[in-house]
Parts: C-alpha cells; structure tokens; sequence
C-alpha cells in the first residue's frame, strides 16, 4: 500500500491549530513526546537498544565482525549503518527495494555519528591493511507513528554506547571490552506548519510540512549534522532558533540514550 | 548446561535425559506473547520463545499491490518472513534470501488454508514476521506471532495455528529444539496445528526418521502444539480483557 | 487509514457489551466451540459438521436464531445502509474511488451525486483529498462496495477536521438514542458526522474541536472501564470555557443548514448528519450490528 491520501481538511486543520500554537495531540510547538530507550534488547547483537519516541519504535542492533579495510585507509575500522524501513511497521512502506525514506534516514543517522567521531575508528584496526573491526550499525523500524530521523539515531546511539567487543570470539584479544565511545550525538527533527515549527512530528505532520530539518548535536556544544527535506524553506534566523531547540532536546534525551 | 563433548559438539542428552537446557524430550522452551505489541499495524504480536524474539504484524484485508495479482472471489495472503541483521551470530545482509522467500511461501500457504479468504475479494491479507533474536524455530515462531497477530487484527480464520519443531537429538525424539540441537542433531520437522480440526497446514522436515520415529514426533508435536494454543489463546484475552492496559504503548 | 488522525484505535472496541442473556460479557476467540442448541451460525462463525465455532475474536451475542459474534478488532466491514466519512484517492473519468477504512476502495459514479456532470469533469467536484459523507447502497460479491452521495445529508466536507477511532467503538460514541453524541456537541459547540466505519468529522471552535477529539480518545481507549457516561461529563463540564463569546450556535445537527457546513457547486439541503436513530431499529434483514452497552 504506497502512501495514503491524507484528508485536506485535516492537513488546513493541523496548520490552523499551530497558528494557535496547538497540535493534534495536544502537544505544545515544542514540547517533544516521552522517549524510552531500553539497552540490550537482542542478545545476538553485540551492543543493541530499543528508542521509542510515543509509539515510534526503533530496534537498533550493532554486530562487531573482523574484515578487512579499505585500501586508502589501512589504519582504520568500518563502520557502516542501514536503515530498515520494514512494512511491518507502518501501512505506507511497502516491501521490495529500499523506499527512498529508509536510504535517507540511514545516511542522516550515518552522518551524525561519523561527523560527532562517534566512535575512533583507528582504534578499530587490529592489523593495519589486513585486519580491522567491521562496525554494523542495522537499524530496524518497528512502528512508525512519526520521527523516525531522531528516533533511529537514539536507537543507534543506544546499542553503541552498551556494546562489547567480541574479543574472545574473534579470537583478537583475552577478554571482551565495551566498544570505546567517545561522542554522543543525537538528532533532533522540527517540521515547519505554516508560521510555526514543531518539534517532534507525527505522521499527519511529517505530511502537512512545509519543510523538515534535523539538526544532530553533540554533547560539548557542536553541531554535527544537519538535514533539510521536505519542500519548504528555513530563513537563517529559524535555523538558529531550531539548533538552539535541537539542543535543549538532545541533551535530555542524550542522557536517556546513555541510560546515565 | 550440557558439557563440550569429542569435536566440540556438545553433549545434547544426558544419561538422565535431560537436554543441554536441562528440559526434557517433552519440554517447551518459555513461551511468553504480548499481542497487540505495535500501534500502527491492524494487529500485531510479540513472541519471546526461548532465546528467539519475534515481531509479527498484519494488514488488511485491504487493496492488492501490485494489482494484477488480486484474485476476483477471495482475498490473497501476502507473507514476508525476514530476518534483521542482527538475529543471528553472523550479521545478515538485510533483504530477502533464498531460505526467507521458501519459508515466506510456506508461511502464506499455511494461513491461506485457515482464513475465510472468500469473504473479503480482490484484498490482500499481509502478513509480516521479523525475527529480531533467533535461536532455532523462528520459522515456528513467526506463525505463532502471526496467527495472533491476524485474531488481534480481527481476520476471519478457523482457527488460531499453533506450531513447533520436533526433531532428534541424540537418537531420541525431543520437541521444540533449541538452536545447537537444531545444528547437532539428526532430524528437525517443524509443523503448524489446526487445533479445530486435528489437522496440520505446515509441515517440512530434514534429516533421518524411521517410520516409528515419524509416528511418535507427530503425536509430540501434535501435544506441543495444543500446550502452546493455550498461551496464544491467554495472550489474546490478556489482550482484550476489561481492563488489560494497551501494550502498544499509547503515548499519553 | 491515513485520512484522519487516529485519537487512538488501541481501543479497538473492549468493553463493548455482549447481548448474552446472562448479561454477562463473552469473549470468544477464533476456533472456540460455541454451544448452540437449535441456532443458526450468523456473521463472526462457522458450522462445520453440526457443530458452530467462532471465526473472529470478538463478543458472543445470542439472537435466536442466530448466534454471531460482535468482532472486537478488525477494519471496518461497510454494510448497506451506513452512512461513512470518506477521502477521495483517485479521481476518473466517471467516477471517483473513495478511502473509507473498508477492505477495498468504494467508487462512487458521477450519477450518484447531487450534481450533473459531463464526462471527465469529475475533478472540478471532487479532487483527490477532498472529504465527503457517502452511504453505502450495496456490497456485491465480487467485493464493490457501491456508495452514493444522494440522500439527506450527504455531500462535501468543507472545514473542520476528521478522526478515526476503532468501528467497534462507534455506537457507544453515538450513544442510546443519540445521548453520547448530543452531549458532546452541546458541551463543545460543534457539529459532527458520525460515520460507521470510524471515521467522524468534527468542526467548530478550534477549542471545542479539541475537547471533541478528547472524548473520542476517552470512549476510544477507555470505553471499557465503567463510568464512561461520567468521566465524560465531568471532563466536559470542567473544560468549559466560560462565557465564550463566538458566534457558533449549540445544536443538534440535522436542524437547520449551518453557515460553516458542507457547501457543493450546488448547495446541499442539510448538513451532514448525526446518526441519531436508534440503532437497534436499523437492522437490515438479518441482523443488526449494534448491541449497546445497558449502562447508559
């Protein structure tokens, strides 16, 4: 079932509430949905968490397999993220190839952790040129109510920061060590509805946007990615106004993330 | 825990008979089942069974797509089996390969044989199984997910499939293998009950059976399966009970 | 399913009562024998050598000679006669094909439609998102779910917003003889269309769409705990604005046309409708598919 047709009276109605600054749940234009995240949720996965912002469920699993490097960077890990945007989740995603959606919300997530030096992938290396560490990040989408950007980004960050690496098993090292983390990025997704910019969108909103940006943040103050979709537009001042959002929401659910 | 035998393969009976688990031949692994486990889906179910978690999910009936494939006086069921990345020791490549598609057909081709399909034209029935942590039976495990998924979901069906894996393990028949009795043992024959009519819709099996051995694995299964209908059944009235709390998590 | 936002169809109808004559509430689930001396098996079960079984999980409801089961959870089934809210997916020549959370798209002809339209002009009536109240005129075996949009009533919805709750739910938002609703829109000062497949347009002051919408979720979700009738009132009551000073007038919709209600190329007769008839008297042939709860 490709993408519902939404009702065009609910999209006007949705647009005229923000004017008054209220949303479809009740929410306030800023006020962001209760978000768990529940560390080692699969115990086949070397590090794992399940994020879930309202209904919105991501399961991220990380699995930590020996491979070879890339050619022009012998001294360093792989890392590697996917998005799974399964119809299991949602009546919009079909199964087959990847929907465009699933390609750019893996490489959102991507570009937040690599930017935020997530993790220090030389420290990755066994054998340079010969032996590293693969770093699979899977995302897997279970219940898609809005937000999956910020919501597969603390399901990553989740089973990274909770993950071990197989040392034993892989027969690299004596004992098994926590995966070193040195960074913690979280995205955080405002969705513009006439004047106002909401935080934290539901589907309905995600599809009466007028222009979406997800702003990831670290935890000493940098930006380290930014997204911009949807067709709409942002003046420069509503950026500065969303990073400054972006973080006072990615610090608290940071720490969620975390579990700290 | 069973001890490491000769080659490195575990010793899966005990003198005393008991299993590498410590259950008996005739043991379950824990079953626990959380229907309506997701919000989105028309119905849904969360099985954890032994070490396997397993998400299923159920839309429809509703339009067929692609279009050419809706049959004109019944609806179709539509099943993806798959597998994340992250179930299983070695990371798997995400999409659908060989062994998901066949276990796909054989999923559908069970719950064709159980839904009142006749009753909803030109719809697909989809059904949708994650195996999210595997430890042998996913298959299994994903129509137990699935069949309360489809009563969660209000579908017409004779009635709900309880199913389970008999196999052998040391030359003895044992129910519902775990994941080194599946990889060491000598037979695994999974099956899918309809506990209305005493009659199976899944059935495959690989390995070495006498005659006799086949006999007594069916009437295990067949008792496995009846043990297991039990808590899919609980599930759902846990589920539908005056005053359940909503598993799937509505935001307040 | 996406039309309307879902105050949250995890409801899915609990706590509906069964006609049993016990009183007593019956859950059934699939495959369970039914025992059934001398009945005859209606919607929900099956016979099989004599013997009747339930095929949905829902509520056991005996009306010799039938026995049925009331399904607790599912999509919404169209049956003559109702009366749904619906969006507009696509739009041909000749006809339109509507979403109303039923199995199956329902197209609507152009002849069934207040209005006299050429071939291929259908766009300029109805355009794809457009939300309209359709009844539904027959349900064929090859599936088709034929609607119309000539009848009292039905048309257009211009303004105001949709919201979607668990079909199994919506008697009780009716309420006996229309109680549950005509307090509602006499608390909030909106007008509704309540439509059959769980569907139901709201629209008045932003406010009092709101407080609408939150009783929806209260009888959606929590319909099941005794009281509903209540904590509804209460709710209501304490939420009122008061001496609110706009123009909207508190009524009964179905009375008088209203400035702000549907409006067509050709003006409809009345606004859309509540379902205020007692359901129980709209049994078609065999059945009738609503058993409201007695706490009312």
């Amino acid at each position: 079932m490709s993408d519902e047709v939404t009702a065009e009276i609910l999209t006007t109605h949705i647009l005229d509430l923000a004017k008054s600054g209220k949303r479809l749940d009740g929410r306030g234009l800023d006020d962001y949905r209760e978000v768990t995240v529940e560390h080692g949720f699969v115990t086949s996965a070397d590090g794992s968490a399940l994020a879930t912002i309202g209904t919105t469920k991501v399961l991220c699993g990380v699995k930590l397999e020996l491979g070879k490097p890339f050619p022009d960077t012998p001294n360093a890990g792989v890392l590697t993220t996917n998005a799974e945007l399964i119809p299991l989740s949602s009546p919009m995603f079909e199964p087959g190839p990847p929907h465009p959606r699933a390609i750019e919300v893996s490489r959102v997530v991507d570009r937040a952790i690599r930017a935020a030096e997530t993790i220090d992938l030389t420290k990755l290396c066994v054998t340079p040129g010969e032996k590293t560490w693969v770093c699979y990040v899977d995302m897997h989408v279970l219940d898609h109510s809005g937000n999956l950007i910020d919501a597969a980004c603390l399901a990553a960050l989740g089973a990274l920061t909770h993950a071990i690496l197989p040392n034993k098993a892989f027969e690299v090292g004596p004992e098994d060590v926590p995966l070193a983390v040195n960074h913690f990025p979280v995205e955080c997704t405002f969705v513009r509805l006439g004047d106002a910019i909401v935080v934290d969108p539901l589907v309905d909103e995600e599809k009466a946007a007028q222009g979406r940006l997800t702003v990831a943040t670290d935890e000493i103050g940098n930006i380290v990615a930014m997204q911009k979709g949807l067709i709409g537009a942002f003046s420069p001042s509503d950026v500065k106004e969303i990073v400054e959002r972006a973080f006072q929401h990615g610090d608290r659910n940071r720490a969620i993330a975390r579990g700290v | 825990m069973g001890s490491v035998g000769a080659k490195d393969v575990p010793v899966l009976l005990t003198p005393d008979g008991l299993r590498i688990d410590g259950r008996r031949l005739n043991e379950l692994r824990p079953l626990k089942i959380t229907a309506g486990a997701l919000h989105e889906a028309d119905g849904s179910a969360f099985v954890e069974w032994g070490a396997n978690k397993v998400m299923a999910a159920v839309y429809g009936p509703r339009e067929v797509h692609p279009r050419h494939l809706q049959e004109n006086n019944k609806a179709i069921v539509q099943c993806r089996y798959n597998m994340a990345a992250f179930s299983v020791d070695e990371r798997k490549r995400p999409g659908l390969d060989r062994r998901s598609q066949e276990i796909s057909k054989v999923i559908a081709e069970a719950f064709e044989s159980a839904i009142f399909a006749e009753e909803y034209p030109r719809t697909s029935v989809d059904v949708y199984i994650e195996v999210l942590q595997a430890n042998a039976g996913t298959r299994c495990a994903g129509v137990v997910a699935a069949s309360v998924a489809l009563a969660d979901a209000g579908i017409p069906m004779v009635d709900l499939l309880p199913s389970v894996a008999v196999g052998k393990v040391a030359g003895k028949i044992a129910l519902d293998l775990k994941k080194e009795e599946d990889n060491f043992g000598e037979a695994d024959m999974p099956m899918a009950l309809v506990p209305q009519s005493g009659r199976l819709v899944l059935l495959q099996m690989e390995g070495h059976l006498t005659r006799p051995e086949l006999a007594e694995a069916l009437d295990l299964g067949v008792a496995g399966c009846r043990q297991i209908y039990q808590v899919m059944k609980q599930a759902l009235r846990d589920r539908y009970a005056s005053d359940g709390p909503d598993p799937s998590g509505v935001s307040p | 399913m996406g039309s309307g936002h879902r105050s949250g169809h995890r409801g899915r109808g609990r706590g509906a009562e069964s006609s049993h004559p016990s009183g007593e509430r019956i859950l059934v689930l699939p495959g369970e024998e039914i025992p059934a001396e001398g009945l005859r098996p209606g919607s929900g079960t099956y016979r099989v050598n004599g013997r009747i079984y339930a095929s949905v999980l829902g509520l056991l409801s005996l009306r010799p000679p039938l026995v049925r089961i009331i399904p607790l959870s599912g999509r919404y089934i169209p049956k003559p006669q109702d009366t749904v809210v619906g969006t507009v997916t696509d739009v041909q020549g000749t006809f339109w094909l509507l979403d109303i959370a039923a199995p199956r798209w329902a197209p609507l002809h152009m002849t069934g439609t207040p209005w006299k339209i050429d071939f291929g002009e259908t766009e300029q009536y109805l355009r794809v998102g457009d939300a309209v109240v359709v009844s539904v005129e027959s349900i064929e075996n090859t599936g088709r779910i034929g609607v119309t949009m000539l009848g009292d009533g039905l048309g257009k919805l211009e303004g105001g917003t949709i919201v979607e709750i668990s079909p199994a739910r919506v008697p009780r938002v009716i309420g006996r003889n229309g109680s549950m609703i005509q307090t509602i829109t006499k608390l909030t000062d909106c007008q509704v269309a309540v439509g059959q497949n769980g569907r139901i347009w709201i629209d008045g002051p932003d406010e009092g769409i709101i407080r609408v919408r939150e009783c929806l979720r209260m009888i959606d979700e929590e319909g099941h705990r005794s009281g509903l009738t209540e904590r509804i009132q209460k709710y209501l009551e304490s939420t009122q604005t008061p001496g609110s000073t706009h123009d909207y007038r508190s009524r009964i919709v179905g009375d008088l046309p209203h400035e702000a209600g549907p409006t067509n190329p050709i003006d409809l007769p009345t606004p859309p409708p509540l379902d205020l008839e007692d359901p129980a008297a709209r049994a078609p042939a065999e059945e009738s598919d609503n058993d409201l709860p007695p706490d009312y």
